[in-house]
């Protein structure tokens, strides 16, 4: 390996970028849809394992999460722990969503952590295990998350912005046992969801 | 002047908030302070007046009052004017399985630290409870508070966060 740093470059991070490559959804088989837990259910509370991004139980886990958040209405992502496993392990669509400017279709992110977040702004967020209440959460619109592809275990950097970082954030932090509600930004910052009857 | 403290209370409907407002506005009660809200199907106002005495205001209320459906209350305060702020402003958010003496059980833990809740709110939702309070902790407590909010919140089965208050200057 030459140790030669691309100076010629003037951003960080734009080499550090290692993208999805080939991985797709369909290499990681048939999902099944599982139920989605709520709050109080105390596993969205506890920290999730680490996972091995190449186990076959990872990868079941993995389709099953993309297989329910496709028949979930409005759902841009999903993480073990709102199917009951307390896992490091999500999965994020945000693709066709009107506020978002980069995506990455779908895909799932084992153990993912968040390198590097900028340009914090506050915006309205819903969970599908808080069914009832909306939340006004400060994230990061500029984000840097590095995590492992079910499968081949392969580590990808991710750069991204506006509601696809948001919506990754939201994720990481149901694998460190936390909801929107734990970053709501004030007393008047948490609104029961409008239902029209 | 005086300075009145009115609460009114009752079953939502369209309308509640003009009415009142109405009323103070033909009396001279100039509205200063103020929060309006529904809870559970009730609309809840309280608000701070200054203007006419408090027995005329109770009075013009009466009406709206006289079918049963609103609650109307109204005292004369003692204005304190602007108090400066205690201390480091913090958010301290609390989630889980609804039960008697959350809000009791939390707020005490605050209130033993010297912290002062300046804005709190509650929710219901399904089993869910959630509650959200601001409150003003004296410099360099935030730390040793949290891990006694952490206790607290252990023993009642739910979860706390406490976390520094960020203001946008805009």
């Amino acid at each position: 390996m030459s140790g030669a740093p691309d100076v010629s470059n003037p951003d960080p991070q734009a080499d550090a970028y290692v993208g999805l490559g080939d991985w797709a959804p369909e290499t990681l088989g048939a999902g099944r849809v599982i139920p989605v837990v709520s709050a109080p259910d105390p596993v969205l509370s506890r920290p999730g394992e680490e996972v091995d991004p190449t186990a076959d139980e990872t990868v079941q886990l993995a389709a099953d999460l993309i297989a329910t958040m496709r028949v979930s209405p409005g759902c841009v992502g999903l993480a073990a722990p709102q199917v009951g496993v307390s896992a490091q392990l999500f999965a994020v669509d945000v693709t066709g969503h009107p506020k978002t400017v980069t995506g990455h279709g779908v895909f799932v992110l084992c153990n993912a952590r968040v390198v590097e977040a900028t340009r914090w702004k506050a915006g309205r967020e819903g969970c599908m295990s808080v069914p009832d209440l909306t939340g006004d959460v400060k994230r990061a619109s500029r984000l840097v998350v590095e995590g492992a592809l079910p499968g081949s275990g392969e580590t990808v950097r991710l750069v991204t912005d506006g509601f696809e970082a948001r919506a990754l954030q939201h994720e990481i932090d149901h694998c460190a046992g936390l909801l929107f509600l734990d970053r709501v930004a004030g007393a008047h910052a948490i609104y029961q969801r409008k239902v029209y009857l | 002047m005086n300075e009145l403290a009115i609460t009114v209370i009752g079953r939502d409907r369209p309308g509640i908030v003009a009415d009142v407002a109405e009323v103070l506005a033909r009396l001279g009660a100039n509205l200063t302070d103020s929060t309006m809200t529904r809870l559970r199907g009730h609309f809840a106002m309280t608000l701070i007046c200054v203007g006419p005495a408090a027995a005329e205001v109770e009075t013009a209320l009466a009406p709206l009052a006289a079918d049963g459906q609103l609650l109307a209350t109204v005292r004369a305060v003692t204005p304190d004017g602007e108090t400066a702020p205690a201390g480091e402003p913090y958010v301290m958010a609390v989630h889980g399985a609804d039960r008697m003496g959350i809000v009791a059980a939390m707020t005490r833990v605050l209130a033993e630290a010297g912290g002062n809740v300046t804005d709190l709110s509650t929710r219901l939702a399904g089993t869910l409870y959630v509650v959200v309070a601001e409150v003003e902790l004296p410099p360099g407590t935030a730390d040793a508070l949290g891990g006694r909010l952490a206790e607290a919140a252990a023993g009642l089965g739910v979860e706390v966060t406490l976390r520094p208050a960020e203001p946008d200057l805009l």
